[in-house]
């Protein structure tokens, strides 16, 4: 069943703008789904309108069966949503942001408390939940949006950039209770520019660009279509002069630091035995770029290519 | 955490009235519980503004004015007086609170969430009236500090009382709809109320005035409402009772449709 279902959805704005070009696009149930595309590219909009933030100009969009003009109120009910950006009554304390946001969902305000408070624990927050908003950090009032969003325990999580200014630490844990919950059977849907924590947490990604979606695959289907991997090495001992290695490009950064482009057909075990061969010895190596980021800025800049 | 089998069973066990009934008390919780926090800027100023023109006009000048429609010129001035704060407050509320969860952008907690536009308004609507008639007792207490409180008929008088707080607060709802800074929701309650209210009979009767402003006061909805809770209070009023019903009901339905379809439209609130 498709926890998602957007079909032909186009949305251009009053001043003209075209944000959204017969956009289809389908999330399974159950899936942790990643929803990627530069700034301006759309994302926000396509949320906005599944949200029901944003009119749309055309098309329709089912939230577990429900379309959102047929049965909105079945559709929302649905629905939990992170926002990218901090919408909060900033006077209000904690837990009375939490408790309304339940109320709104038909929760009763008793029920209400014992969510509040396992979420709020969970989260690491019920020790401020008589705080005022606005004397939260932003790390704080991060985890509260996901609060918020999941006081009413929707089965469509939408995150548009959870994690965005949050330390990394934060971020780590954040991580965990977003796994636990997909685990748990919520469908999540997230946007992040932080494209690791994309090939980190999911399945699933669709690539939105210019108002259209651009690419939708499993991650691991798409990471296998990389043709080459840059790695950076750390050698034990400075090389004077790079030996030719057949089948690799490798480049000096400084003495002691190599970059190597790795194709497909090469292995990381084949490079070492050739290294070795030559007496260079490596103490680690790391990606250059994140694979998920190489991937879509290829798909970018390859799209943006082709409209030129 | 997130339990979809359990929250499924959850939103088909409560009926959509009961989920809708508790949406609307969350949301005139919200309201109460805001402008109770922040006391001294919405109840206080109706207070002491009551208390100066109760010195004023009652004490000081009252006096030499003498009795007004049989009455004694302070006494005459309470209705007024009061639904006078009535409005003002119960349209005040609704529209900085309305525009604040705009501006700040928490007025997405409610689009998102699955409460019908019609529980959204009356929600609003019954924080203002809430507001309005907590004012409105305010200055009945000051009121009783300096003349005998008389009620002529109860019935009315809270009828009244309760319709003309609900359109106030409906048209504060429409402001706030419109209003683009909080500049916006201060053009109104300056340029429009102020004078429709002190134009619409409550310092005087407007049987003193000559043609055609007489006939022209006949157009001010306020003067219907003043009247009419003249009339609960002390028995006396220059306009047919049956009427000024008739108008306060008939401005709260277009109003209420107004405010309404402006939800529908998503004006100011969705892109």
């Amino acid at each position: 069943m498709s926890a998602l279902s957007v079909q032909n959805l186009s949305k251009t704005y009053a001043n003209g703008l075209t944000a959204l070009t017969g956009v289809d696009l389908e999330v399974e149930a159950g899936d942790f789904f990643a929803l990627l595309g530069p700034n301006g590219a759309g994302k926000s909009t396509l949320i906005g309108i599944v949200t029901s933030l944003v009119r749309k100009s055309s098309g329709r969009v089912q939230i577990f069966g429900h379309d959102l003009d047929d049965e909105p109120e079945a559709a929302r009910a649905s629905i939990g949503v992170v926002p990218q950006e901090f919408n909060f009554n900033l006077f209000l304390p904690v837990i009375e942001v939490v408790l309304n946001q339940a109320g709104y969902f038909g929760v009763p305000r008793r029920e209400a408390r014992d969510r509040a408070e396992l979420l709020l624990r969970k989260l690491d927050l019920w020790e401020r939940r008589h705080t005022e908003m606005r004397l939260l950090s932003g790390g704080m009032k991060r985890r509260l949006m996901i609060a918020r969003a999941l006081i009413h325990r929707p089965r469509l999580v939408i995150l548009d950039e959870p994690t965005a200014g949050v330390d990394i630490e934060i971020r780590h844990a954040m991580w965990g209770f977003m796994r636990e919950i997909n685990a748990e059977g919520t469908t999540i849907i997230l946007t992040t520019h932080y494209l690791e924590e994309a090939e980190s947490l999911c399945r699933h990604l669709a690539i939105i660009d210019q108002g259209r979606i651009q690419a939708r695959s499993d991650i691991a289907t798409l990471l296998g279509e990389l043709h080459t991997e840059t790695f950076v090495l750390n050698l034990k001992a400075p090389a004077e002069a790079l030996p030719p290695l057949p089948g690799f490009v490798l480049e000096p950064i400084d003495a002691s630091t190599l970059e190597v482009q790795v194709s497909r057909e090469q292995t990381i075990n084949g490079l070492f035995e050739a290294l070795s061969r030559h007496g260079i010895e490596v103490t680690s190596l790391r990606n250059k770029q994140n694979r998920l980021e190489k991937l879509f800025l290829d798909r970018v800049e390859a799209r943006r290519e082709a409209a030129a | 955490m997130s339990q979809p089998a359990e929250q499924q069973a959850t939103l088909g066990a409560a009926n959509r009235w009961r989920r809708y009934g508790i949406a609307f008390a969350t949301l005139v919780n919200k309201e109460v519980t805001r402008f109770s926090r922040i006391w001294v800027q919405t109840l206080l100023p109706s207070a002491i503004t009551t208390t100066l023109y109760f010195v004023i006009f009652g004490r000081l000048i009252g006096d030499r004015i003498g009795p007004m429609e049989g009455l004694a010129y302070i006494d005459f001035i309470v209705p007024g007086l009061v639904l006078m704060a009535v409005i003002t407050n119960a349209y005040s509320n609704v529209v900085s609170s309305f525009y604040s969860s705009k501006f700040s952008r928490y007025i997405e907690e409610l689009l998102v969430s699955p409460v019908p536009n019609w529980v959204i308004l009356a929600g609003y609507v019954a924080g203002g009236v809430a507001r309005g008639l907590t004012v409105g007792i305010v200055v009945i207490v000051v009121a009783a500090f300096f003349t005998e409180f008389r009620l002529h008929d109860l019935s009315v008088t809270l009828l009244i009382l309760l319709l003309t707080a609900m359109l106030f607060a409906l048209g504060g709802f429409i402001n706030a709809v419109y209003a683009n800074s909080f500049d916006d929701i201060s053009i109104v309650p300056t340029f429009v109320l102020a004078p429709l209210t002190y134009l619409g009979g409550v310092f005087y009767s407007i049987d003193l005035l000559p043609q055609p402003w007489q006939t022209l006061s006949l157009a001010n909805p306020i003067l219907y409402m003043i009247n009419a809770f003249r009339y609960g209070l002390l028995g006396v009023t220059d306009i047919p009772l049956g009427i000024a019903f008739l108008i306060t009901s008939a401005f709260i339905l277009a109003l209420g449709y107004y405010s309404l379809s402006l939800l529908r439209r998503g004006v100011g609130i969705k892109q």
